[in-house]
């Protein structure tokens, strides 16, 4: 098990004060001054030799994403957008960063932005989190009153940090929605190329990163790329928020070692499995976006983006939730199908038509009132909305499907002929007395 | 999508202006964002809005507020249609928003709405007394504390049908209520306690500084490398200019291949191709340092470069170049002169960026794809 004094996020569970004298005392802000001394190159550097890869989803590796904002700047500011608008189901990480080590967030973003060149940074917070806001906006007020941050600070580079919300919107959390939705539009997502590191927020070269990739980099940078890179598995390194949900005894949010098995994960901090082991049905292990991965195959899997994605699912946000076997599964996949329906934006006629019709009949599947050609119609749509849209909702939404039809087809089957061996399963109407 | 219409005209005030806290707040969510960009503004100002009309959007406000940001009415109006938490109809004193979404339904949000259903009516409806609406929205964020509502601007989380109905209860006499889980939990916490984050050494300042020695010892470690790498590739230089560079044997010119089998002249017939003797000499100054074999034996897989192949693989290794490191290290012109060389592939090494592709590989980054992943510049 991760070493408690390996843990990044000390604060995850509030249980200490997220003011900024306490946070100095867990050691946030340390020696930021003396980091930024050695330079944007060697923060680079050290960010890439670390391993980190992205938090938010696609673990694109964080180091290299801040290499790629332009060296020499144009004229143009550079900005650091932070994407904090968690709304992929399941994950309720960033939340807790938020709310309780807010100041590793802000030293973060003051870290990266200088490694890139930016003098601003912005925050979009998902609407429905009006209490963290709230305690991130006071954590921002904190820093600026005690000089850390802001036009003349100590650090001698100036640089500020805006908090921004959004309105209850999913697909903003796909970086180019969020650009526009920052800049007061609909969030629909761009074409790219051009990529936000050319052409960002008002035009100019911006870096979007999730909030749990820029809040460990003040401790990355401390303790050394070596100290994370030796944590997990080759690829795979660090220590990553798991959010545990679902039908284990005791759900949690927890930082552990990537690469952890998912049976000690839930053994060790989540009291196990609801009803044993035996009683494991399937696990999503990285948001609703990805696809389930049945029981057997997952119960002894290592948490990480490589083997995960070889089990043809995702490590996603590691939002690991748990199905019992008293789960209806197909009802649960409809209920994702109804979620991407509600959430696509509208933009792309594939995922804007795809998603509701996939939900439709998701909708009917879930009573059995399907025919069974209809599964592979099913899946055969969903392979036409994958990849034929702008951003990835579309894919997003194929995605559990798939699982579903890969793993648990025999259910549906089910499911249908359960229902067309009971042609009068509407409750018979008792006559008013 | 959902289809998301203003409320009917016989519910709309006729009009609506910010008050005069608010009016210092929208000057102050303005001010966040460069001159020109106060449109950034538009979604803090429709909220506030809401706020201030008691909870939902009536059109005055939208209008209101496009005019107070100087933005076309129809731009925000299209804001206040496309973000579900504008609520464009009057909502209850109460307004809940229950989770929907399949952690919480998983834990029993069904259930949580069954007793909605009961207790206030159907969705969107504000009960007689005014004090509550309901709506199902999709996931919330507090999925570990499932299942959960938000009443207004608070969480309400690991709820059973039972505690809900008592919350309901509470807020219905105007009892105070406590915010956040309801099981007994303080926050994202194991039930029963945390089992890590225990250690006192954490939160009694000792981690403060503690991290120095090491971090001065690496970086001075880090510079002498660098210092002993700029050395040795100094002498490396001297000795290569003392001695000029061996001049490949020109091979046996081989017979040029009929114009009508273009197929066999790619299939890598180096020589018969090869740039005219003056070219090739200007050219060698660009030439990449090359291995002549893999190092350990295990050469990478240059096949998971976007546009390579195992024919230009074994071109490849044939010139000498076996690892991702190797291309990543590669100036412009090393890359032309690798490009120059391609036979039957000419231009591919620039137009895929090859050295772009390499420094993610070499870096660790692996393509979904055995064929690699199309760069996208």
């Amino acid at each position: 098990m991760l070493h408690d004094r390996d843990r990044i996020f000390t604060n995850l569970y509030g249980r200490q004060d997220p003011g900024l004298q306490a946070a100095l005392r867990r050691g946030n802000w340390d020696g930021t001054k003396h980091i930024l001394a050695q330079g944007r190159d060697w923060i680079l550097d050290e960010m890439k030799a670390s391993g980190l890869r992205g938090r938010g989803g696609a673990g694109f590796p964080t180091g290299m994403k801040w290499s790629f904002m332009p060296k020499v700047n144009d004229g143009r500011p550079h900005y650091l957008v932070i994407n904090a608008d968690e709304s992929e189901p399941g994950t309720c990480k960033d939340r807790e960063i938020l709310r309780h080590d807010p100041h590793l967030l802000i030293e973060g973003a003051m870290i990266a932005s200088f490694a890139m060149g930016a003098h601003a940074a912005y925050i979009y917070v998902r609407g429905e989190f009006i209490a963290e806001r709230i305690a991130l906006q006071k954590a921002v007020d904190e820093a600026y009153a005690a000089k850390l941050i802001g036009k003349d600070n100590v650090h001698g580079y100036p640089f500020d940090f805006y908090v921004h919300h959004g309105a209850g919107a999913y697909i903003c959390g796909e970086e180019t929605a969020l650009l526009e939705s920052l800049e007061g539009k609909k969030g629909q997502p761009r074409l790219k190329p051009p990529f936000p590191a050319n052409m960002g927020l008002y035009g100019c070269p911006t870096t979007v990163n999730n909030v749990e990739s820029i809040a460990v980099a003040g401790t990355i940078l401390r303790r050394g790329a070596g100290w994370f890179a030796g944590i997990g598995r080759p690829n795979n390194v660090g220590t990553k928020l798991f959010c545990v949900s679902g039908h284990v005894n005791t759900p949690c949010n927890v930082e552990e070692a990537m690469g952890i098995t998912f049976r000690e994960l839930v053994d060790r901090h989540c009291g196990g499995i609801r009803g044993g082991w035996d009683n494991l049905k399937c696990v999503i292990p990285g948001g609703s976006s990805v696809p389930l991965v049945p029981a057997e195959q997952i119960a002894d899997a290592f948490m990480d983006f490589d083997t995960l994605r070889g089990l043809k699912s995702g490590l996603g946000t590691a939002a690991v939730i748990v199905m019992d076997k008293s789960t209806d599964i197909v009802r649960a996949i409809a209920r994702i199908a109804h979620f991407y329906k509600h959430e696509s934006c509208g933009q792309c006629t594939p995922c804007r038509e795809g998603t509701g019709w996939m939900a439709r009949v998701m909708a009917r599947m879930a009573e059995g009132r399907a025919q069974k050609r209809e599964i592979d119609m099913l899946l055969d749509v969903s392979t036409r909305i994958e990849g034929h849209t702008i951003c990835a909702l579309g894919d997003a939404a194929a995605w559990p499907i798939q699982g579903l039809i890969r793993h648990f087809r025999h259910e549906i089957e089910a499911k249908i002929d359960q229902y067309s061996a009971n042609p009068h399963g509407d409750p018979v109407r008792i006559a008013a007395e | 999508m959902s289809v998301r219409r203003l409320a009917p005209d016989a519910l709309q005030p006729a009009s609506f202006a910010f008050d005069e806290p608010n009016r210092a707040f929208v000057a102050a969510q303005i001010a966040k964002y460069p001159p020109g960009r106060q449109a950034s503004a538009v979604i803090p100002l429709l909220w506030q809005a809401q706020k201030q009309a008691g909870g939902w959007l009536p059109r005055a406000a939208i209008e209101h507020v496009a005019e107070v940001l100087d933005m076309p009415k129809i731009r925000v109006m299209e804001v206040a249609t496309f973000y579900t938490m504008f609520n464009l109809e009057p909502v209850g004193q109460h307004f809940i928003q229950l989770c929907g979404t399949v952690p919480c339904h998983c834990m029993g949000a069904e259930d949580l709405k069954a007793v909605l259903k009961t207790r206030i009516g159907e969705e969107r409806q504000v009960s007689a007394d005014g004090k509550f609406s309901w709506l199902e929205v999709e996931c919330l964020g507090a999925c570990t504390n499932a299942p959960m509502v938000q009443i207004n601007d608070d969480y309400f989380e690991d709820l059973t049908p039972e505690t809900f109905g008592r919350l309901l209860d509470d807020l219905a006499a105007g009892r105070p209520v406590k915010v956040g889980p309801q099981n007994g939990r303080a926050k994202s916490e194991p039930l029963g306690g945390p089992k890590t984050l225990l250690e006192p050494g954490l939160y009694d300042g000792s981690a403060v500084g503690a991290w120095t020695a090491a971090f001065d010892e690496r970086i001075a470690a880090q510079k002498a490398a660098k210092e002993a790498a700029a050395r040795a590739a100094a002498e490396a230089a001297q000795v290569a200019a003392a001695q000029p560079a061996p001049v490949p044997a020109p091979k046996p010119a081989e017979p040029k291949p009929a114009e009508s089998k273009p197929a066999e002249s790619r299939a890598g017939q180096s020589k018969s191709a090869a740039p005219a003797p003056a070219a090739a000499a200007a050219d060698d100054a660009a030439k990449p340092a090359l291995l002549s074999a893999a190092r350990d034996g295990r050469p990478d897989d240059l096949k998971l470069i976007w546009g390579v192949g195992p024919k230009l693989e074994t071109m490849l290794h044939r010139m000498g170049v076996f690892h991702f490191d190797q291309i990543a290290g590669w100036s412009a012109a090393n890359l032309a002169w690798v490009d120059q060389n391609l036979e039957g592939f000419r231009g591919r090494a620039v137009r895929d960026d090859w050295i772009g592709q390499a420094k993610k590989l070499a870096a660790g980054w692996r393509p979904e794809s055995a064929v690699g992943e199309k760069p996208t510049k």
